[in-house]
């Protein structure tokens, strides 16, 4: 939904790697779009706690310090495969870009042989 | 100003699809993640619906000529497979199975006050920083 109302408004597309990273860097007539669609992004979770009355659920899945090295990855990462799960999966995919579906399969590939990974060393075998 | 408050209204949006489907959640996205493991495939469906949702959107939205309030769409016209794309989303992939966090969630999920977040977000920040200038660098040696 939000994809689409993007793109029927503004013509853009939703990817958030993209746009927050604009948002960081980018020129200054195009960067305050993208401010308040971040702001937006962290309003919505929001108002939803505060219509519904119940807080989201949240359970962190890792260490601090890997924490800092997954941001990095994902940073660095989107940047230079142009887009993230919203930027190339939804939307890339939408647009049948065979550049997007070949970037989804990859980082999901790659996200779950690391979570088997992660579960193979932390001896965490069920 | 139209354009400001529709991205504003387009973001609102987003970040309550995002908690609806529980993707800020990075339990719930390591568990989409563990295939080999407790595989919960919920997140699938959610993804299927934002598939559907895009693409039938997407294709009404582009035959307009123009979106509403700007002159004109601007799609990718990138097209190419190369190594840049494959290292990037390898990178990306292995960040977000390591966190169970990718951008969108990662930044809707401020609000909550998790410090977990804030530290994800700007290593995040510092991430793309870092691609921006060591790419700038790297246009200016080699072309």
């Amino acid at each position: 939904m939000a994809a689409v109302m993007l793109m029927a408004f503004n013509g853009r597309i939703a990817g958030i790697s993209g746009i927050s990273a604009g948002a960081l860097t980018g020129k200054a007539g195009d960067r305050l779009w993208r401010i308040t669609f971040v702001a937006g992004l962290i309003a919505g979770p929001l108002l939803l706690m505060w219509v519904s009355g119940n807080e989201l659920a949240f359970v962190q899945v890792t260490s601090l310090p890997m924490i800092i090295v997954a941001g990095l990855l994902v940073g660095f990462g989107t940047q230079l495969g142009s887009g993230c799960t919203s930027g190339h999966g939804v939307c890339g995919i939408s647009r049948l870009s065979a550049r997007s579906i070949t970037a989804t399969v990859v980082f999901m590939a790659a996200g779950v042989a690391t979570v088997a990974i992660v579960r193979a060393m932390s001896g965490t075998l069920s | 100003m139209n354009k400001v408050l529709a991205a504003l209204l387009s973001g609102i949006v987003f970040g309550i699809g995002l908690s609806v489907s529980q993707m800020t959640n990075p339990e719930k996205v390591k568990g989409f993640l563990d295939i080999f493991g407790h595989w919960d495939p919920s997140l699938a469906l959610v993804m299927c619906a934002a598939l559907i949702t895009t693409g039938i959107g997407y294709r009404l939205v582009l035959r307009r000529s123009k979106p509403l309030f700007d002159k004109n769409f601007l799609l990718p016209t990138q097209q190419r497979i190369d190594v840049r794309l494959s290292i990037g989303a390898v990178s990306f992939g292995i960040g977000w199975g390591i966190s169970g966090l990718c951008p969108g969630p990662a930044i809707a999920g401020l609000g909550l006050g998790q410090s977990s977040l804030y530290v994800f977000v700007i290593s995040m920040a510092l991430g793309m920083v870092v691609f921006q200038q060591a790419n700038r660098l790297f246009n200016r040696r080699f072309q």
